[in-house]
């Protein structure tokens, strides 16, 4: 078990070193650096070689890798270009704005669709079923900005129950940005659940009709309980796993949903980034993107490891 | 997919796909929307970019189908139009995603070892970042041309075709025809070619058609946000961003483009799950874009 665990923790921390690697050396290889995206083409030469050496661009690449690397580690991520403030400043309120908007979704759908995969599960090709899964394939095809769209559409423009767009500043307090939250959420809850539901409700007609719900259906075990007992715990366990990877696609969701609603999350802020054409902050938002990833990932992992002990014997 | 398949001619493939309902509704749908991309420059009534000042938000009329926009323009043509540059990326950029990807996948599976671990580590590492803040990273510092696009793109979705590729050719590394060819003293280049790649020639077919819907849809959210296909060339995702403002006033302007992406991946989708059935391959769903 330990030594599963530190297998885990070692390999998530060499991904997130190798993650900030990557997000300093792809750019490395394009042409142009920070000064020269930000002020475009009809800059002069003393102002690029100005602002190259006001942030030690001029300095050579390993070097500059260094100390990037070592602000990283002390939390510093660099100045932005076009708001000229420090990335940690302009990021830390927006991403607990993003953490807000994704724990809610993940607080309210992961549940929901455990709960409709085993529904969907337990009478496959059934009314139920066939409704349960033609939403949920709906949800997985069209885009998000689509599916946002439409929330919109119905919810706001239609029903008139909701504001459609976010007007609230990133520093509003908790409890307003959870109220601001409740259409971009069931946005993400739509497509999110539709993707952990069809996995669940796979795994839940492999159990179904595994030997020993045969074998307890056969002892005379009354239905009810082969089914909190025997199928719904087999069935969620590999669901965890699926859930960490589906966060993948929640983050990268986040970005296009928190645009639709005009949400002031971390996703929206690295829209306007690429528009300001400010490279450091872009940077900054990708590697911070990337560590929750390895994080959650890291902690579902965990989590298994703790539910399941047949994960625990090495595979090789 | 434990015994070797011989790869089916595509005349019975294709025989196969149609012989299935959703797959006749799938291709039916699919070849509409390539025919209508095909022939859209001739049959589009109006010039996509006229801006028409004294006849913007029209209702729908006979002289304007699917009514205009705020800016007076024909939303018909546009509709017709729409798809054209983004199919385009989507097809230059899936055969660059599937070529590397591939390439790279079959070849770590082959060599393993070190080299697969180390090169794998790599892939999960740019695969933590979700691919839209990847592709972001890149247009920040390129731009957003479809000459940048179509590289960026064709990069970050190859990543998850070399965990295919490589799943694929990691069940027949070990098998009797390979370990032969070895033993023939063939080189890995000549394995990989002769050995390899017909046996996971199906299941990467599969893939690359579902790389395809998933980049159409990439490459259309990205224009939503304003860095994938620029004005004035028409395009759905531009379109649904632009109507967004006036969706109580002109739903048309909004619906139409949805409708086309929307239909397109649909049946892209039906086609995909029919051909993977016509040549038995497993289609394990994963998350787009993961």
């Amino acid at each position: 078990m330990a030594a599963a665990v530190l297998e885990r923790l070692g390999l998530a921390l060499v991904t997130m070193i190798i993650i900030v690697v990557v997000v300093f050396f792809a750019l490395e290889l394009m042409p142009g650096d920070a000064c020269s995206v930000n002020l475009g083409r009809g800059a002069s030469d003393s102002m690029l070689a100005a602002c190259q050496k006001r942030l030690g661009l001029d300095q050579p690449p390993m070097w500059r890798f260094a100390a990037w690397a070592g602000d990283i580690l002390t939390g510093d991520l660099g100045i932005s270009m076009q708001r000229e403030r420090p990335i940690a400043e302009i990021v830390g309120w927006r991403l607990r704005n993003t953490l807000i908007l994704a724990g809610l979704t993940a607080a309210i759908g992961i549940p929901l669709a455990l709960g409709l995969g085993v529904l969907a599960g337990l009478n496959p090709d059934g009314p139920l079923d066939m409704t349960i899964s033609g939403i949920a394939i709906f949800a997985m095809t069209v885009p998000e900005f689509i599916s946002g769209t439409l929330m919109i559409l119905l919810f706001s423009v239609i029903l008139g129950w909701a504001a459609g767009v976010v007007t609230i500043g990133y520093k509003a307090p908790a409890f307003d940005l959870l109220k601001a939250s409740i259409l971009p959420a069931a946005t993400l809850i739509f497509i999110l659940a539709a993707h952990i539901l069809r996995m669940v409700r796979a795994s839940v007609i492999e159990v179904m009709q595994s030997d020993f719900v045969q074998m307890a259906r056969l002892k005379g075990v009354p239905h009810r309980r082969i089914i909190m007992h025997h199928v719904v715990p087999n069935a969620l366990l590999p669901a965890i796993s699926i859930i960490g990877l589906t966060m993948a696609w929640l983050l990268g969701g986040v970005v296009i949903v928190e645009s639709v609603f005009n949400f002031p999350g971390l996703g929206r802020l690295a829209v306007d980034a690429v528009a300001d054409q400010d490279l450091p902050l872009v940077q900054a938002i990708a590697l911070l993107f990337g560590f929750i990833y390895v994080l959650t990932n890291l902690g579902a992992d965990l989590l298994a490891l703790t539910l399941n002990p047949r994960l625990r014997t090495r595979r090789k | 997919m434990n015994a070797v398949r011989p790869a089916l001619p595509l005349p019975q493939v294709l025989r196969d796909v149609l012989a299935q309902r959703s797959g006749r509704i799938g291709m039916a749908i699919v070849c509409l929307h390539i025919a209508i991309a095909l022939a859209a420059p001739m049959i589009a009534p109006q010039d996509p970019a006229f801006q028409d000042a004294s006849g913007m938000l029209q209702s729908p009329s006979l002289s304007h189908w699917f009514g205009t926009d705020r800016l007076g323009r024909d939303v018909f043509s546009r509709t017709l139009l729409g798809g054209r540059e983004a199919m385009l990326i989507a097809t230059a950029a899936t055969i660059i995603a599937m070529a590397w990807g591939s390439a790279l996948g079959i070849s770590v599976a082959l060599i393993g070892g070190r080299t697969d671990a180390i090169v794998m580590r790599f892939v999960d590492a740019f695969m933590s970042i979700p691919w839209i803040l990847l592709v972001m990273l890149f247009i920040a510092a390129l731009g957003s041309s479809s000459a940048a696009l179509v590289p960026v793109i064709g990069f970050s979705y190859g990543l998850s075709v070399v965990y295919l590729a490589r799943a694929a050719a990691l069940d027949f590394v070990a098998r009797d025809f390979v370990l032969a060819a070895q033993a023939r003293g063939h080189s890995r280049w000549s394995i990989a070619v002769t050995e390899l790649f017909p046996n996971v020639r199906d299941s990467l077919a599969v893939q690359g058609a579902m790389q395809w819907s998933w980049i159409l849809l990439g490459v259309s959210s990205l224009s939503f946000l304003g860095m994938g296909v620029a004005p004035p060339t028409p395009d759905w995702g531009q379109m649904i961003a632009d109507a967004r403002g006036i969706m109580q006033r002109a739903p048309w302007a909004l619906i139409w483009p949805m409708v086309a992406l929307s239909s397109l991946v649909i049946g892209m989708n039906l086609a995909v799950d029919a051909w993977a059935r016509a040549t038995g391959v497993e289609r394990t769903r994963r998350v787009p874009g993961a």
